[in-house]
């Protein structure tokens, strides 16, 4: 599986990660390597079975719906980069 | 060089008898785990060292002692993967990213540890965001291998991705650390560094205030100097908690009555497929050791068959991508963490994550997001489930026939700093044994087992039934016991 240098920039941008544009050719032959040697799953049929999403076999307990904790809005923004009044702050996102 | 009369450099059990017949207190203890700590700054094992909490831990036990009241780890020194969240204490998962994070609240592994009477010394060093098999990710530098080789001096890798755990249990700075395990990361680690580690069934501890990598495989678990201690710290570590639907409800075993079971009569199932022409021969002959000892204790060894055991890793490196790049997706410079500012959100959200992460998580939520894009989901990621589910039933068929499964715990002993830095997926074979198991959700201990030529350990591991990590504990000890590993490494600082 050979990725292109306009893929890596793709997915890149759908993962919003800022990478250089000299740096996206060898990331493209790292990813194309990996890509490749996974390649070998191919040869596995798995026809006659289901995807597996969880190794663990219990079910969903029910719980009461009552409140656990809360007012804790000081501690939720407590490790933030920017905030003001208990609100994230962003660079303006509407003009 | 250890120091006279140190207290470093004792187990859990010494621990804990030496505490209730008043031989030291905790106090001293501590004290002496602290200059331990200073004995082996080299190693850079720790990120954050919490010495004045450990000193007020270490008087409050000592109290809780005055009354009687000890608790399973009471006055145990600690270290903890700066994966887990310890509340008001920097947890940075060694990325730049979360380099200023203080958490306002426990992780519940550690909370377990704090009621059990255990004391944080610290947090240990590891890969970032416990991607990586040698340390060498971590956005400190690597913590460094307390072993060298007999020929040279050379600075080795403790393993990963919970490298700076291994490495600190390794050079007796502390009895205990705590790390995670995602493909190999707790028993690759401790087996370059002759310890012992603990993976145990997916579900049997808490995940919640660990930083996720990939949430389906993600399990913490103890690193010791013995199979005893280790059967100690995770009983304390595990149990149910609501706040995580995938922590199992069902009872925690005495582990420790286990260590003494006789395993006459029970078989050991040597897998084929673990067989290759690139293994080693000393580790081939290590493994031929381990079955041997086995049976002298009255064990009987069934040979089997894991069909789908090579397609283990490379279904890991679609799934536990796939899960890190949506994990990942929060650290966007917003909530928490480091922002690199702009004037457009987008362009924030690029630029933070762009300098924030490392090269090889950068790789892997790349590699997840494409697996995960439209139009690869279905032959990428639901083709890896399909095989992983093909996985767990090789395992499922593998234990109508026996006991427990003993293979080596990594292909090779532990390598140079410097080495394999070019080639991701030559790093990435380092767990080609830990990963099925993982894979499979299934429990699984690394026990230090022999010495290389060139003078660096060795373990071989154990996987057992899902919940039977009693049946660890109790071959482990014999392999324990059998293979009299007892060498301390050049670094030993207790």
């Amino acid at each position: 599986m050979d990725l292109d240098k306009e893929t890596v920039a793709s997915v890149a941008k759908l993962c919003r990660i800022e990478i250089q544009e000299q740096d996206l050719t060898p990331m493209a032959q790292e990813l194309s390597n990996i890509l490749s040697w996974i390649e070998q799953l191919r040869e596995v049929d798995v026809s006659s079975c289901e995807p597996l999403s969880s190794v663990v076999e219990a079910e969903l307990k029910m719980r009461d719906d009552t409140v656990m904790d809360g007012d804790l809005a000081e501690d939720v923004v407590g490790n933030a980069p920017d905030s003001t009044n208990n609100y994230f702050l962003v660079p303006k996102v509407i003009e | 060089m250890g120091a006279k009369n140190s207290l470093a450099g004792l187990t859990v059990v010494e621990i804990r008898d030496g505490l209730r017949n008043g031989d030291f207190t905790v106090g001293e203890l501590v004290d002496d785990h602290i200059h331990a700590a200073e004995r082996a700054k080299n190693l850079n094992g720790y990120i954050t060292e919490t010495p004045d909490l450990a000193k007020d831990m270490a008087s409050k036990s000592d109290d809780k002692i005055s009354r009687q009241e000890l608790g399973s780890l009471e006055g145990v020194p600690v270290a903890v993967k700066d994966l887990f969240c310890t509340k008001g204490i920097r947890t940075t998962a060694a990325s730049k990213i979360l380099d200023n994070f203080v958490p306002t609240y426990e992780s519940r592994v550690t909370e377990n540890l704090w009621g059990a009477g255990a004391v944080l010394m610290g947090k240990a060093n590891m890969d970032e965001f416990a991607m990586g098999s040698s340390n060498i990710t971590s956005a400190y530098g690597p913590a460094i291998n307390p072993w060298k080789r007999e020929s040279d001096g050379d600075d080795l890798a403790p393993g990963g991705s919970s490298g700076g755990s291994a490495a600190l249990v390794s050079a007796g700075v502390v009895p205990v650390a705590i790390g995670t395990d995602t493909g190999g990361s707790i028993r690759q680690p401790a087996a370059f560094c002759g310890v012992v580690g603990v993976k145990p069934t997916y579900g049997r501890c808490s995940r919640w205030g660990t930083i996720a990598f990939a949430s389906s495989l993600d399990q913490a678990g103890p690193i010791t100097r013995s199979v005893h201690d280790a059967a100690i710290v995770l009983e304390a570590m595990s149990g149910h908690d609501r706040r995580d639907t995938t922590s199992v409800d069902r009872p925690v075993p005495q582990f420790e009555k286990f260590l003494s079971q006789s395993i006459k009569g029970l078989k050991v199932g040597i897998p084929k497929e673990y067989l290759s022409d690139s293994l080693p021969t000393e580790i081939n002959k290590l493994w031929g050791d381990g079955g041997q000892w086995f049976k002298e204790s009255g064990a009987e060894l069934v040979d089997i068959s894991l069909p789908h055991t090579k397609y283990a890793l490379p279904s890991y490196y679609i799934v536990a991508p796939a899960e890190a790049s949506s994990n990942l997706a929060r650290y966007d410079g917003v909530k928490y963490g480091m922002r690199v500012s702009d004037k457009s959100l987008e362009q924030q959200y690029s630029k933070t994550r762009g300098s924030g992460f490392g090269p090889e998580v950068k790789r892997r939520i790349m590699i997840g997001t494409y697996v995960l894009s439209a139009g690869y989901y279905d032959a990428y990621y639901i083709h890896a489930q399909k095989v992983r589910r093909l996985i767990l039933e090789d395992f499922n068929s593998a234990f109508k026939k026996v006991d427990i499964i003993l293979t080596p715990t990594t292909p090779n002993e532990s390598f140079g700093l410097r080495d394999k830095l070019d080639d991701p997926v030559a790093m990435y074979l380092n767990d080609i044994f830990t990963v099925p198991a993982s894979m499979a959700g299934l429990p699984a201990i690394s026990v230090p087992c022999g010495l290389s030529g060139t003078g660096l350990p060795l373990g071989l591991q154990l996987i057992g039934p899902a919940f039977e990590e009693s049946r660890l504990f109790q071959f482990g000890e014999k392999l324990e016991r059998a293979a009299e590993f007892s060498k301390q490494p050049s670094s030993y600082v207790g």
